[in-house]
């Protein structure tokens, strides 16, 4: 029986560093799915696919921080993906984003991803890469640093 | 290196025949007004959809189309909760009795931008229970959208065997490029 949700690439770093990539996607799979576990610098962790820096990118999210009533908000227009936000260098923050029929070539790509700190908030998110193009590279960016410990792991998702 | 699990399901990845595709539709040209996956197997623990999807209709149409279960369109017999939000404020709403469960599901009205959908079914086969889904959706347009989150039950202990996604009404439809697959968790 083939493997439908297979692990493509794991990396757990061994320093700070400010970016991972996943280079050389096969797009033999249907969907993507890429997890973050472990601490990061206070600010936001970017993404972007295939070194696009152009204005490309828009989200909306969802979020609540445990006082008072949800809130949501939106950025438009940038060179970047804004994947998720840790308000203290060191906090725990645990993302899983789904990156949809990546590979197809008709339609923009769209994120949909769920993410925490474990100290401040919970959310979700949806992204949109304004580019018809398959994704064949992902660069994941802290500011300016991903921890000593924290894992990414992308699977792929296979449809019949 | 451990596979983890996948989002909204309860299995282990990597393990063969664990998650497995069931089957695929994709719309053509022309759009549909309904796509549906008939004869789903009772031999997984859970379901799992995952599609991008898109409908068009005129203004006036409400932006969804909706979930039903082995056909069954009965008003009383499904309620639906929701949490989203549309880049302004966090909203949520429910819709008791609606002639079909909404899902969570979201559209963009004569939109560019398709919508990402990932929906579980849980314990889909079992005859002493509910039915219980719960939906992760959203789209983004470069100044507009969506994030939301969905659940809720169909009031019948039927083992599920259909899923039909459905558009509101006409001449609201299903459009060309959108993407559905049912996958199977074992448990």
């Amino acid at each position: 029986m083939p493997v439908t949700y297979e692990p493509i690439a794991t990396q757990t770093l061994t320093s700070d560093q400010t970016q991972v990539t996943f280079s050389s996607i096969a797009g033999t799979f249907t969907d993507l799915v890429l997890v973050k576990t472990g601490g990061q610098s206070s600010g936001n962790m970017t993404m972007r696919f295939n070194s696009d820096s152009g204005t490309n990118y828009s989200g909306t999210q969802v979020f609540g921080t445990g006082s008072g009533s949800g809130s949501s908000d939106r950025y438009s227009n940038q060179g970047t993906m804004y994947i998720n936000y840790s308000n203290a260098t060191g906090n725990s923050v645990t993302t899983i984003m789904n990156i949809m029929n990546y590979a197809n070539t008709t339609t923009n790509k769209t994120v949909i991803l769920r993410n925490n700190d474990s100290a401040f908030y919970v959310g979700a998110y949806v992204h949109l890469w304004r580019s018809t193009a398959a994704i064949t590279q992902i660069d994941l960016y802290g500011s300016p640093n991903l921890q000593n410990g924290s894992t990414f792991t992308l699977y792929g998702v296979k449809a019949a | 290196m451990s596979p983890l699990p996948p989002l909204g399901s309860f299995a282990f990845a990597g393990v063969s025949g664990s998650f497995e595709s069931i089957a695929t539709v994709s719309v053509g040209s022309g759009g549909t007004s309904t796509v549906s996956f008939t004869s789903i197997p009772s031999t997984f623990k859970h379901l799992q959809i995952r599609a991008i999807c898109k409908v068009n209709g005129t203004a006036s149409d409400f932006p969804d189309f909706f979930i039903r279960f082995n056909g069954n369109s009965t008003y009383t017999d499904y309620y639906s909760h929701q949490l989203g939000g549309d880049g302004s404020s966090a909203y949520a709403n429910n819709s008791g009795g609606s002639s079909t469960a909404t899902g969570g599901i979201v559209g963009d009205i004569n939109g560019a931008q398709f919508t990402a959908k990932i929906i579980d079914v849980l314990d889909y086969a079992n005859t002493n229970k509910y039915k219980t889904t719960r939906s992760f959706s959203g789209w983004d347009a470069n100044g507009s959208g969506q994030a939301r989150f969905g659940s809720n039950v169909w009031l019948k202990t039927n083992a599920i065997t259909s899923i039909d996604f459905v558009v509101r009404s006409s001449p609201t439809t299903i459009q060309q490029y959108s993407h559905f697959a049912l996958y199977g968790i074992k448990g």
